[in-house]
């Protein structure tokens, strides 16, 4: 950890990767720049989809980009990168080895004698704190010890690039805590030859607790659209005013900021411009999150604050914000979130007039209309579930266009205004949600 | 209960018929016609061995029998290994093996015994084309499963486990040896003990064919069964079935029992509350110094040796995602020349059946109808006493446990070795051979259907059965609401499987040599066993592909459709 801003080790030049279905090619990362220095810890964050974990996978050879250059220590990448290493969010150890022979494994590919890679394996595992689970299956063990043995493999083979995919999202609080100080005790005290680390995370928090540099992504498509030194001293303290004045920063650029409703709702699929995906939420959990924030004693509160008392995930929290904002519930601003008055009657409202207000929010989304539409023109106002899923693959990737459908017909039951009958998997139009003589703004001609 | 897996392992996907099926019944049809044609040189008299009776006899012959089926077996998981590995990792491949492997699993294979007897026995001396039509026949009832079980084992490997082991480089032999074989070995295993289960039933069906002039026996347990029963030797027929079954017997305790204890390291995770299997084989290896001492000292030096010989030299692996340079013009060539033999074969074949007269056609008609509603009545008389006592021993777990391995060995008795045994008495009950035949298939086909209800029993969430006691269901509600919902789907599972046996047994249950003369009913085995013993190779020719075409049919057609309302309706998650 001598040196900071060494020399370069990976060099990312215009990055980009599409894949094509049969509608139309999409764009997982666009022209993505990025350099990481010998001597430090950078993350990427954004939330799920954003192609931080292809970035990952990219950088290490496993996955060949559409275009632009991988640079490793200035030249070309070539197939996998023998001098990386990763540690997987499901820690993937092989389940019929035990913790040793998942270690030793990976010296015994790079020829290493029996003896050489025993002794290895056995100080790496004590390192980790692993002495004495040696002849252990990993099924035996807690995810935490789980994930050690997945740190120890990595370091087994002396990367000069860790790479950490999502290592701690699998584990739960206390030991993804645990894990973190050891690995940073690791990392600050040069006991592992590693020269930098690179994480991939959807966690704010964590990004800037272990972070030297924080690589902030977006989606639709995955670009970058920040970067920030955390500049902090190690070791940081989570409720340190510094530590949380950087947390807000994050939560601010990556919630957003809300728009004008035109803006906000984007358009219908089919039509030109952005068609706004749905934040794949259930209703349950925003109500959940509208009656808290309707508890508080200010209106506005801060996204950071919310995620530590209510014990949720960054990513889980910021897609419930979107939701919230999207229907008018709440408005965003600066890492802030403000209820709207209609967010505050919901709070108060009974079981059937949230679902009321609900619906007659749902009726003003681009993509509820859209399908709306669909069904309206439909016989007997119903459709193959596959329909819709082959039509939304028009604007979305499939596996996008299967959450959005999911979210779309979860969101329009609770609101009463769609039917789904999953033995013949039909989407209806409850004959309620049919047009009403006069019924605001709903025309058949906003499909087309 | 352990049973579930091995039926869970053939996913239907699809109903109907796609393009690459019909390409795979399309060469199928060929290759039967290949058969045919060379049939015609198969010597009109064939004379089996002479058997002895003699019980000194028996390690010999069971020796025979076990040596055609350990044959086979290998074949099979080369085959599995070559074939599997090549649909998994190419494209144009996968496209070609999997219908293949769809169809060809669902083919009666004991309908094509006589073309590939024949066929055998014109190519080569007598002897040795028994032994080998015996053992490519078991291969062909073997491999289907195997293959496609090991396909789909490395389809579904974990993105992660993959990406591991190509980031730590492990080069194409590590991949195998740490991930890919141990990933498949529980699947693997289950359908090896399957297939050993099949293979028996074609052996035996294999060792004793015989139909007119034609005699086409070889040395093994089957034929002993076979002459024994003919002559009504008693002592001779207890022998024989005790030596099979002591076979079948050790061969599950010393071989496949301590395996499933000891593929238990490979299970992904465990399952709380599954009982871990055990054997006392495996127990007492465990505690032997010899094994001891050879682990240490021959297989671990071994496989270090062998890992170091694999242990691939270059510098960087590739990546998982990118393919490598194609050879499409190869693949082109190969498939022109494909097309090219399946084509001159279908028209061949085709001009071969226009020599069959129509009223034979006519008579192919009837015959499929009529083993066909022997097949369906197997299946309703079978699911009538299974189900009852298949809910009453899985609703008792002590008693579940207590009766698996008797269960589990009397149906490991190929139903094709007890055949000569029961015929006499099965031919007195009114109706002759027509009824006796339904009593022959349902020898087969009820043990699938009865480990289907125990598992499906066993498989009810005892909450619902709670609820059902504590909302005080009557009898008939209880079966209603709950029991026979929650079996639907295991007893498709079940029925598909056991009709797959019944067709298959129609071969040898619808025409048998009995007293010294040939007892037969209507029926299209019976339409196959006849042109066999005639030499009428058109004949042979047509009723095999009715068969076959008959038998795909109904899978794709009804059963799958039926399997998959009953897995998307009432599986209980």
């Amino acid at each position: 950890m001598a040196t900071r801003n060494g020399a370069a080790l990976v060099e990312l030049r215009r990055v980009s990767q599409r894949y094509e279905t049969r509608e139309r090619t999409f764009t997982a990362l666009r022209e993505i720049d990025l350099v990481i220095r010998e001597g430090e810890f950078v993350a990427l964050l954004g939330p799920s989809g954003c192609g931080k974990s292809t970035l990952l996978r990219i950088i290490t050879g496993l996955q060949v980009p559409s275009d632009g250059q991988v640079l490793y220590r200035g030249s070309p990448l070539h197939g996998i990168n023998p001098h990386a290493a990763i540690v997987f969010q499901t820690m993937a150890l092989f389940p019929w080895l035990t913790v040793q022979q998942n270690v030793e494994i990976a010296l015994k590919v790079r020829g290493m004698a029996p003896a050489d890679r025993t002794t290895r394996a056995v100080a790496l595992l004590d390192k980790v704190g692993l002495d004495g689970f040696e002849s252990a299956f990993p099924r035996e063990l807690s995810g935490g010890m789980r994930q050690k043995v997945g740190f120890a493999r990595a370091m087994a083979v002396e990367p000069e690039l860790l790479c950490l995919d999502e290592p701690f999202s699998a584990l739960d609080v206390l030991s993804a805590d645990a894990l973190r100080a050891e690995l940073l005790e690791l990392w600050t005290s040069g006991a592992i030859p590693t020269r930098a680390i690179l994480m991939v995370t959807h966690n704010i928090e964590e990004a800037i607790f272990l972070a030297d540099r924080v690589i902030v992504m977006e989606k639709d498509p995955g670009r970058v659209v920040s970067e920030l030194s955390v500049g902090l001293p190690q070791p940081r303290h989570r409720r340190a005013p510094e530590f949380t004045a950087v947390v807000d920063r994050v939560y601010g650029l990556l919630a957003g900021q809300t728009q004008p409703e035109h803006v906000e709702l984007g358009t219908a699929p089919g039509e030109p411009g952005h068609t706004r995906a749905l934040p794949s939420i259930t209703i349950n959990d925003l109500s959940g999150l509208l009656e808290y924030l309707a508890g508080l004693p200010r209106p506005e509160a801060d996204l950071y604050q919310i995620a530590a008392d209510l014990k949720i995930d960054s990513d889980h929290l910021l897609r419930l914000a979107e939701a919230a904002e999207l229907l008018g519930f709440a408005t965003i601003a600066r890492g802030d979130i403000t209820l709207a008055p209609l967010g505050e009657t919901v709070a108060e409202a009974s079981i059937q007039a949230r679902k009321e207000i609900f619906a007659s929010r749902m009726r003003r989304l681009p993509i509820y209309r859209w399908l709306a539409a669909l069904l309206r023109e439909a016989d007997r106002q119903q459709l193959k579930a596959w329909v819709v899923q082959r039509a939304l693959e028009i604007e979305f990737p499939p596996a996008e266009a299967t959450r959005q459908l999911d979210t779309l017909v979860g969101w329009g039951r609770y609101a009463e205004l769609l039917g789904y009958d999953d033995s013949s998997e039909t989407i209806t139009l409850e004959t309620a949600a049919a047009p009403a003589p006069g019924d605001s703004g709903v025309s058949s001609s906003s499909a087309r | 209960m352990e049973i579930v897996r091995l039926f869970d392992i053939r996913q239907p996907r699809r109903g109907g018929l796609g393009s690459g099926d019909l390409i795979a019944l399309v060469a199928l049809g060929v290759l039967l016609y290949a058969g045919v044609r060379l049939a015609h040189y198969a010597p009109s008299r064939i004379l089996g061995p002479e058997i002895s009776l003699a019980p000194g006899a028996l390690p010999w012959y069971a020796g025979l029998s076990l040596g055609r089926m350990a044959a086979a077996y290998l074949l099979s998981i080369l085959f599995t290994f070559v074939c599997g590995s090549l649909a998994a990792g190419n494209r144009t491949a996968e496209r070609l093996v999997l219908p293949a492997l769809d169809v060809l699993q669902s083919v009666p294979i004991l309908s094509f015994l006589p073309v590939v007897l024949l066929s055998f026995s014109a190519l080569m001396p007598q002897g040795i084309a028994a032994e080998l039509a015996s053992i490519v026949l078991i291969f062909t009832s073997q491999v289907w499963n195997l293959t496609f079980a090991w396909y789909q084992s490395l389809t579904t490997i974990p993105t992660e486990l993959r990406e591991a082991s190509a980031i730590f480089r492990f080069g194409g032999w590590m991949r195998f040896r740490v991930l890919e074989l141990p990933f498949a070995a529980i699947t693997l295993l289950w359908n090896s003990m399957m297939s050993w289960a099949g293979g028996w039933f074609f052996l035996m069906a294999a060792e004793i064919f015989t139909v007119g002039e034609r005699d086409f026996r070889l040395p093994g347990l089957g034929s002993y069964l076979q002459v024994a029963a003919r002559q009504g030797d008693l002592s001779a027929v207890i022998w024989g079935l005790g030596t099979l079954i002591f076979v079948i017997a050790v061969l599950d305790q010393l071989v496949w029992r301590p395996l499933v204890a000891w593929a238990d390291r490979f299970k992904l995770e465990s399952v709380s509350g599954e009982a871990l299997a055990t054997s006392w084989a495996l127990q007492a290896a465990r505690r032997s110094m010899l094994v001891d001492w050879l682990r240490s000292r021959v297989t671990r030096p071994a496989m270090e040796r062998l890992d170091a010989a694999f242990r691939h030299p270059g510098p960087a692996g590739e990546p998982v995602a990118a393919g490598g340079p194609r050879r499409r013009w190869r693949v082109w060539l190969l498939g022109a020349i494909g097309v090219g033999v399946l084509v001159y074969g279908s028209v061949r074949a085709g001009m071969l059946l226009s020599l069959v007269p129509p009223t034979e056609w006519l008579s192919i008609v009837p015959a499929l109808g009529a083993t066909l509603a022997r097949v369906l009545a197997s299946l309703v008389l079978a699911a009538l006493w299974t189900v009852p006592v298949g809910v009453w021993i899985g609703s008792r777990p002590r008693v579940a446990a207590a009766l698996q391995p008797v269960v589990q060995v009397a149906a490991s008795v190929p139903a094709t070795a007890l055949f000569p045994v029961l015929i006499s008495t099965l031919l007195r009950i009114p109706g002759g051979l027509s009824t006796a035949a339904i009593g022959l298939m349902l020898l087969g086909t009820q043990w699938y259907i009865l480990f289907n209800v125990i598992a499906g029993t066993t498989a009810i969430p005892r909450d619902l059965q709670y609820t059902t006691a504590l909302l005080q269901f009557g009898t008939v509600d209880r079966w209603r609401a709950l029991i026979l919902p929650a079996l639907l789907p295991y007893l498709v599972t079940g029925a598909l499987t056991a009709a797959g046996g019944a067709w298959n047994a129609s071969i040898v249950a619808e025409y048998v040599e009995f007293g010294g003369h040939s007892v037969h009913t209507v029926g299209i085995g019976a339409r196959i066993a006849e042109a066999t013993a005639a030499g009428d190779y058109p004949l042979l020719l047509a009723a095999t592909l009715a068969m076959v075409l008959t038998v795909v049919a109904f899978n794709r057609f009804l059963w799958r459709r039926l399997y998959r309302v009953a897995e998307a309706r009432f599986r209980i998650e």
